[in-house]
């Protein structure tokens, strides 16, 4: 495989150049504001000055409360939740069909799903006004059931968005540890389904799930644009103070938000370093509670309820936010809307561009993904070589460092470049973040190919290039279709990026409908995000059907790829 | 009385203008540009206006415009500040800037604005651009042509006069009010200018001695002008929705709280909002506006260029083109926008006073009489104390 080296090479430069770069540059950017250098603000040289402005900042011991509360009990739960309902679900729900059931809800951006609980869970919302015959009330009950300074509602957002994470994470993992097997050997020793989980399946599942229960804590911690719909507001949690003082009108609060970007890395490693000393206390704990012999165990089933309720409220979420979109006036408490109109949908001249540019970033930003993704994992065949850690970390990186720590210093960077506020300059930002999930979909699949096409078209004196244009990425369309559809959805949902990188001038139906959501019209913003949850869903319906028509005359390749 | 008194204080007069630019050379250099017009963008309205204001340049002149909608326009400032520090000094992406108060004082102290250039608008003749005029100055500051005037906003609560017959009559009686009626009533977060604008209005007839607002604040008069404020606030926050321990983001969100029936009281800048969201089904038909007796603060919104900007040329088209007596009248069309006029009336000619004639009505839309007077704003650098203050006080 000579040309192996050369490939291998390439992708090397365009990950090191395109997305670790940036990411150091940014950093890099931050932190020497955050050490007081930032001279276009007349701040010289290195000072503490920034760290004592950001300890100064009222109710900042609050925002840290609340970014760890929010941060570590949402994922916490998650991990239970969706642990225990894949345990009450394996076996006797398909693995597929369960997954499939779960894409809606991971398809669906964060904001978009975050405005639709605030439609459903507000004072004035869709469950206040089911209860409002029950309870008598005439008008909304003053309770804090949104923007709730406890952060209930931002935790129960997260669950919503995390809990399918998860659980598409432990099945697909499911699947590889061969347990139905353990299971009724386990069954045969006596232990109740329940124990046998606890006690045989998830010490094996954990290694699987690690890394993206990982993904999920960082991003539940650093979250902003959920929060800013859910959460707390006086004060709120960290990331969104920060991202409220970057954009301040005192320039110099960019010093206190760049220290906080550094408080902010720093609370995301201080929530890996808990988790892994969350693994140690289960590992020791859970070798007693196995030596100790127990036959029962309980759970699951609760946990599969809880989830059931999870899914309920989402997919009225999503529900409110058709029909929000759809209404004209409609008052507390009528339980659907006095009047209806069109309006907002035919008004296309104000939704269309910004959904002109999403569709333009997405697919820009797949595309690049996908395409790196290909390279990457064609020369790693070359070269007949598994993955070093450090690349799968490398791979990682941009899921697990705080988005904010190190896009202010990006656009510093993209600002010196003349970049700043070009889509160009966007799509590569989103890029960094749509990248590692791409690649993440496609590994597998393109590990599970069958080498022995590669080998029989060698033997028929196919080059290398063209085993892979022929045979190798025809065979493998599902899937990198699929792959590409993570991407635009994980596109779709970028807010910092476009925010920051797209100097405002960039405006995708994600930051329309961020920014809209502070804003007196539910119907336009129902509007802007029934869109924004529409295109994922779209994407997925291609992936799904574009392989299926491509190989109509194919029968083994139409749908018998594993995805 | 007070406006009179305040008015009087001396200030410093706008530079006299430069000899007029050649307009026509602006026009050239105009013609086929983009002006990025960052602007707040959480009014559908005035999006809405400024997108026909982009038509109308674009048919007139060449000149097209491209709305940034900013959640805050300091957004635009940190903008300009961050290509500053990049030393991108030309060729900026920011052209035009909605603005006023501490956002242009920030501005004009650290040299981000191009200008002056108001005098050279063939338009700002028909405005008062002498010593003390509302269109003079900002938040106290003088404009010195660095910013051209183009709506005037004025400070108005807003009810629901099926709910609430008596609105309170004055900013002490919302005390009593909000304990007759708790959690009915709340602000908008301080961090917003609308809800520092409650602040300060409930400043101007609280403080002991309201003249001390138009001189820039010191340690000492800070103290003792906002003590009964802060003791006014003390008494009616228990009583604010949700305790007064979380607040609406913005005047949106808390219009929305009143349509939802959450409040019974909104607020606003500009008067003719309530009978426009009538319009557009977001408030409810009996929502109408009121205001203390002792009158509400009034200012000008503004237009700024950046010093960098990639198109001044353009943008300058565009702030002259808000200063035409017909898009003014178009402006204060309760159709389309209802915010009141910039213009001076006493220099319009009779082509210009007809732009303003025979406009629409509707029962939610107070007359300019209605209102009382105008209190002048404080000093910009008051709403910075006052809101660090407050940051302090409750943010905890």
């Amino acid at each position: 495989m000579s040309d192996g080296r050369g490939l291998r090479g390439l992708v090397l430069l365009i990950v090191g150049t395109g997305l670790l770069a940036p990411i150091l540059a940014g950093l890099a950017e931050t932190a020497s504001a955050a050490f007081g250098h930032l001279p276009a603000l007349g701040f010289d040289g290195w000072s503490l000055t920034a760290w004592h402005a950001l300890a100064a900042e009222p109710g900042l011991a609050t925002s840290l409360r609340l970014t760890l509360v929010t941060g570590l009990g949402a994922t916490a739960l998650s991990v239970v939740l969706a642990m225990g309902a894949v345990a009450a679900l394996a076996g006797r729900v398909p693995a597929a069909r369960g997954m499939r059931a779960l894409a809606p809800f991971l398809a669906v951006p964060h904001a978009a799903m975050a405005i639709g609980l605030a439609f459903l869970l507000a004072p004035s919302g869709w469950i206040a006004r089911g209860l409002a015959p029950l309870m008598g009330w005439a008008l909304p009950p003053d309770l804090a059931s949104v923007n709730d300074p406890w952060g209930l509602a931002l935790i129960l957002g997260l669950l919503v968005k995390e809990v399918p994470f998860l659980m598409l994470v432990t099945w697909s993992a499911l699947g590889q540890i061969d347990a139905g097997r353990q299971m009724a050997a386990g069954r045969a020793l006596g232990y109740a389904p329940a124990a046998i989980w606890a006690k045989v399946l998830l010490p094996q599942l954990w290694p699987l799930v690690r890394l993206p229960v990982a993904v999920a804590l960082a991003y539940a911690l650093s979250v902003v644009d959920m929060a800013i719909i859910l959460g707390p507001s006086n004060p709120p949690v960290l990331a969104v103070a920060l991202t409220r003082w970057f954009f301040d009108p005192d320039p110099a609060r960019i010093l206190p938000a760049a220290a906080g970007a550094l408080v902010q890395a720093a609370i995301v490693a201080l929530g890996l370093v808990l988790l892994w000393a969350a693994e140690l206390l289960a590992h020791g704990l859970g070798r007693r509670w196995v030596r100790a012999g127990g036959r029962r165990a309980f759970g699951p089933g609760l946990a599969a309820v809880l989830v059931g309720g999870l899914l309920t409220l989402a997919t009225l979420a999503l529900l409110a936010l058709a029909v929000w979109s759809l209404a004209w006036r409609w008052s507390f408490p009528q339980l659907l809307p006095e009047s209806w109109s069109l309006k907002f949908w035919l008004a296309s001249g104000r939704w269309g561009a910004a959904l002109g540019m999403t569709l333009w970033l997405a697919m820009a930003s797949a595309a690049l993904s996908v395409a790196l993704a290909i390279l990457w994992l064609e020369a790693e065949d070359r070269g007949q070589r598994t993955r070093a850690r450090w690349a799968e970390a490398l791979i990682y990186l941009p899921l697990i460092l705080p988005q904010i720590a190190f896009l202010y210093g990006l656009n510093v960077v993209a600002l010196r470049a003349g970049l700043s506020g070009h889509p160009g300059a966007v799509i590569w930002a989103q890029a960094i973040f749509v990248f590692p999930y791409v690649m993440i979909a496609l590994t597998a699949p393109w590990r599970a190919l069958d080498p022995r096409l590669s080998r029989a078209a060698a033997a028929l004196g196919a080059g290398p290039w063209r085993r892979l244009v022929r045979v190798k990425l025809p065979v493998l369309l599902r899937p990198i279709l699929t792959a590409a559809a993570i991407g635009v959805a994980v596109s779709v949902a970028q807010y910092l990026p476009t925010l920051f990188l797209g100097a405002g001038r960039v405006t995708t139906l994600t930051t329309e409908a961020v920014t809209l959501s502070s804003s007196s019209d539910r119907r336009v913003v129902a509007v802007y995000a029934s869109l924004q949850a529409l295109v994922p869903f779209v994407a997925y319906a291609l992936a799904a059907l574009l392989p299926a028509w491509v190989h109509r005359n194919r029968r083994d390749l139409a749908g018998a790829v594993p995805a | 009385m007070r406006l009179a008194t305040l008015a009087a204080l001396p200030l410093t007069l706008a530079l006299a203008s430069p000899a007029l630019a050649d307009w026509q050379a602006t026009l050239d250099a105009a013609k086929g540009q983009t002006v990025y017009w960052n602007a707040w963008g959480g009014d559908d309205r005035t999006n809405a206006f400024i997108q026909w204001v982009g038509q109308e340049t674009e048919r007139l002149y060449g000149v097209k415009v491209e709305l940034v909608k900013l959640t805050d326009t300091a957004e635009a400032v940190t903008r300009v500040i961050a290509e500053k520090a990049a030393g991108q000094d030309s060729g900026g992406s920011v052209d035009l800037i909605w603005i006023n108060g501490p956002n242009f004082l920030a501005m004009k102290e650290q040299g981000l604005l191009h200008g002056p250039f108001t005098a050279d608008l063939p338009n700002a003749k028909y405005v008062d651009l002498s010593g003390a005029a509302p269109a003079a100055v900002d938040f106290t500051v003088p404009v010195e042509g660095m910013e051209s005037p183009w709506r005037l906003a004025k400070f108005v609560f807003v009810h629901d006069s099926a709910r609430v017959a008596e609105p309170p009559r004055n900013m002490a009686a919302f005390v009593d009010w909000a304990a007759a009626h708790p959690g009915r009533m709340t602000h908008p977060d301080p961090s917003n200018f609308m809800g520092a604008t409650f602040l300060k209005q409930a400043l101007i007839e609280l403080a002991p001695d309201p003249a001390v607002l138009q001189q820039p604040v010191t340690d000492a008069t800070f103290e003792a002008t906002t003590a009964p404020l802060w003791a006014w606030y003390d008494a009616l926050r228990p009583n604010l929705w949700r305790g007064g321990a979380t607040f609406p983001e913005n005047q949106s969100v808390q219009q929305q709280l009143l349509n939802d029936g959450e409040v019974d009281i909104a607020m606003s800048f500009d008067p003719a909002s309530t009978a426009a969201a009538i319009e557009q089904g977001l408030l409810p038909e009996t929502a109408r506006v009121f205001v203390p007796e002792g009158g509400t603060i009034g200012n000008v919104s503004f237009v700024a260029i950046p010093y960098n900007a990639a198109h001044a040329a353009g943008a300058e088209v565009v702030a002259n083109f808000l200063l035409d007596p017909a898009t003014q009248g178009h402006m204060q069309n309760i159709e389309v926008l209802g915010s009141f006029s910039v213009l001076d009336p006493a220099k319009l000619d009779d082509a210009g006073r007809a732009a303003f004639t025979a406009l629409p009505t509707a029962p939610a839309l107070p007359q300019l009489e209605d209102l009382g007077p105008t209190l002048l704003e404080p000093h910009a650098s008051w709403m910075t104390r006052l809101t660090g203050e407050w940051a302090r006080r409750y943010t905890k």
